[in-house]
């Protein structure tokens, strides 16, 4: 039931926060910089850095964002961690106030930042329930008239009457989700709500969301990093960077965009040397700068071939006891499947250069598309693990099932993404009486 | 579509005048749950529970009247028993002093949840103070079962007087006031940390420049009575004791009610205005 009906009208949002001292300012600062204001002359207390610009202590959290949701869409937020989408999040349900531009919102918004918010631990799973509708708009009048349906809904009949500081993770979720998705809100927005109920309450609550979507006509704002439930839920999909819309559109092609896949898909080279390191550690001390799939044209693989890959490598420092390791992650939902480590391969001194070639054995893997991030680390003595370089790439690779092999179609949902060795069959008696 | 026709219409800032008071209402469930869950979460797991309430200010009543009352003499009541003299200033005090610092809170206290959802901020202090309410109820309560006691006794005399159609009205102020300072403090300890310390001992001083310990009439005259009476809270507490105790306890000077309910008036509104220009960033700078 989706209707052209605007709900969420986001103009031209910006959110700007002050980095560092946050709120750390004196009533004497505040004062001066105010004076200085008045008299036209410059703040006494800007940082001013050694080109005597003026230092932007400023961070943009969201800038000039702009979109529109209609009545009855459900859309999908994804961007990696400070993207902005907690942010907006926090933007839509009120919780702080734009810098810049305007939000309009077309009905009430039931907001599920984070589990049971509002639960009180001394009070009963029913006093809550009364509490948590309440904080979120909810009457007296109201709640009771859905109180049977969010008992049931919740499947925590037995302990409603019970403190909910004595119930469990999985039961708080349940009951909170209950009551948020009971709520007569005509725009839900959740934010990775999910992540900590059981694989069938999550399934029963997207259906719930779909549901509501579809037949109720709300409106949905979901943000979280299971692409699978993305796909489930969305039609449509809005990837964040670094405070801007990069993406508004199609589920499947936000996804891959998300997942920073490149275009040319399966390539065999990869450059690293400039590649984004998780922190300027990372490369400091030694650093892969090439990636290569080894005798490929594309890096499909047969699930009986062996993977060889080759880095190059630089060394900027003596370090022992290297070892390479990375987690395969499905390419589909962006879920980890396993982790490769290999042995020692390496002591290394400052100034050296090399390459290193490396082979496993990928007949484990079901047929698919897979990417990885490479790590080289080390482990002293005592089992500390350092990573001296993760070049942040995702290296492609596609496997199908060789020839001949009697499995067909490998039903991941069921059976899941690792073929497991075959069993053996240890000896065979037939009894007669 | 143009912004006007949207229901609900989220900007940088607001005016200075844009209270959403109207939205406050629409809350009141949530005000009398907050209510509930502030009584009971407060009771809980000790021993005497609410029976709390009733210890603290008859024990502070003891304590007044030995050492302000009997050692230095500070209690002017003719016939009015010195206890009932203090035990009324003492819940009065008490009613107000705690609306103020329950409410002076607000943000840093609650900021877990404020963090995380949206509802009109001033429904947390508004719950505070009725919650205080409770805990003067039931401290009047047994005030009240001690003035039976002591109509008995024929060498103490009390006259309740006409003026007690204001009792209510004096309560009402009493919340307001208490509200009105707690909400600005609230509003500034968002920036201002010092503030948070200043209140817990600020409370001490301002109860020694208001006639709790000692009766107003002590200082007639003097220049000290007039500062005295610049604080709204004088008025308060004397009409107080006036309308329960008599002319001997307390006074009431229309000229002084007015002007208490006038900074009363002034007070809440700076309050609301401060913490409703707060409460929408807040969560930046805590």
């Amino acid at each position: 039931m989706m209707n052209d009906q605007i709900m969420i009208d986001i103009n031209h949002v910006s959110k700007q926060y002050r980095l560092g001292a946050i709120g750390g300012t004196t009533l004497k600062e505040e004062l001066q910089s105010r004076m200085a204001r008045i008299r036209g002359r410059d703040d006494p207390n800007l940082k001013i850095d050694q080109k005597g610009l003026i230092k932007n202590e400023k961070f943009w959290a969201l800038n000039d964002i702009n979109f529109q949701v209609k009545k009855g869409e459900a859309v999908g937020i994804i961007g990696h961690n400070g993207a902005g989408k907690s942010t907006l999040l926090k933007l839509l349900s009120r919780v702080t106030a734009p810098t810049e531009g305007t939000i309009g919102l077309n009905g009430r918004i039931a907001a599920m930042l984070e589990v049971g918010t509002g639960f009180h631990p001394e009070l009963t799973g029913r006093e809550n329930i009364y509490m948590n509708g309440a904080i979120l708009g909810m009457t007296k009048m109201e709640i009771d008239k859905k109180l049977e349906d969010i008992i049931e809904f919740s499947e925590v009949r037995q302990f409603i009457d019970t403190p909910v500081k004595r119930y469990s993770s999985g039961m708080y979720v349940k009951l909170a989700f209950s009551v948020a998705a009971h709520l007569d809100a005509e725009i839900m927005i959740m934010d990775e709500v999910l992540a900590v109920g059981d694989m069938k309450f999550q399934q029963k609550c997207l259906g719930k969301m779909g549901d509501e979507a579809d037949n109720a006509g709300k409106t949905i704002l979901y943000v979280s990093h299971n692409m699978s439930t993305i796909r489930q839920l969305c039609a449509r999909c809005i990837v964040l960077k670094k405070g801007k819309i990069i993406f508004d559109g199609d589920v499947e092609k936000a996804i891959r965009l998300y997942l920073d896949f490149d275009t040319e898909e399966f390539k065999t080279k990869y450059d690293l040397l400039k590649t984004i390191r998780p922190s300027t550690y990372h490369g400091s001390l030694f650093k892969v700068t090439k990636f290569e799939f080894v005798g490929k044209q594309e890096a499909i693989y047969f699930s009986n071939e062996p993977l060889i890959y080759q880095i190059n490598w630089e060394a900027y420092a003596n370090l022992k006891n290297l070892q390479i390791y990375f987690s395969i992650k499905d390419l589909d939902d962006g879920q980890s499947v396993g982790m490769t480590q290999s042995e020692i391969f390496a002591d290394v001194n400052t100034g050296e250069k090399g390459v290193a070639i490396f082979t496993f054995n990928i007949s484990n893997l079901v047929e698919g598309r897979y990417f990885f991030e490479i790590d080289i680390f080390s482990q002293n003595e005592f089992g500390n693990f350092t990573s001296y370089d993760h070049p942040s790439q995702a290296i492609i690779f596609q496997v199908i099932d060789e020839k001949g092999l009697k499995i067909i179609n490998w039903q991941k949902k069921y059976w899941g993404k690792i073929r497991l060795n075959k069993m053996q069959c240890l000896s065979i008696d037939k009894i007669c009486d | 579509m143009k912004s006007e026709e949207f229901q609900i219409m989220i900007r940088p800032t607001t005016g200075w005048f844009d209270l959403h008071l109207k939205e406050v209402f629409h809350y009141k469930d949530l005000i009398l749950l907050l209510v509930k869950r502030n009584f009971i979460s407060q009771y809980k797991q000790t021993v005497l529970g609410p029976a709390w309430a009733i210890i603290q200010p008859l024990f502070t009543t003891v304590v007044f009247t030995f050492i302000f009352g009997n050692v230095a003499g500070l209690a002017r009541c003719g016939e009015v028993p010195p206890f009932l003299f203090y035990m009324s200033g003492n819940i009065a005090w008490g009613y107000f002093a705690g609306s103020l610092t329950g409410t002076a809170n607000t943000f840093i206290g609650n900021s877990s949840i404020m963090g995380k959802v949206y509802f009109p901020r001033l429904v947390m202090p508004i719950s505070t103070v009725l919650t205080q309410f409770i805990s003067f109820f039931i401290q009047f309560f047994l005030f009240f079962i001690i003035y039976i006691i002591y109509l008995f006794i024929p060498e103490y005399h009390m006259e309740i007087s006409p003026a007690i159609l204001l009792f209510p009205v004096l309560i009402l102020q009493m919340a307001m006031l208490g509200l009105g300072f707690g909400v600005i403090v609230s509003a500034l300890t968002t920036k201002y940390r010092d503030l948070a310390m200043l209140v817990t001992f600020g409370m001490q001083l301002w109860m020694y420049l208001t006639p709790v310990a000692y009766s107003l009439s002590l200082f007639n005259g003097s220049i000290l009575q007039k500062i005295i009476l610049i604080n709204p809270m004088t008025s308060v507490i004397e009409t107080f004791r006036y309308v329960l105790l008599g002319t001997e306890a307390g006074s009431l000077n229309w000229l002084y009610f007015g002007f208490s309910w006038l900074s009363t008036i002034v007070v809440l509104l700076i309050g609301i205005i401060l913490f409703s220009k707060v409460e929408k960033t807040f969560m930046d700078t805590i």
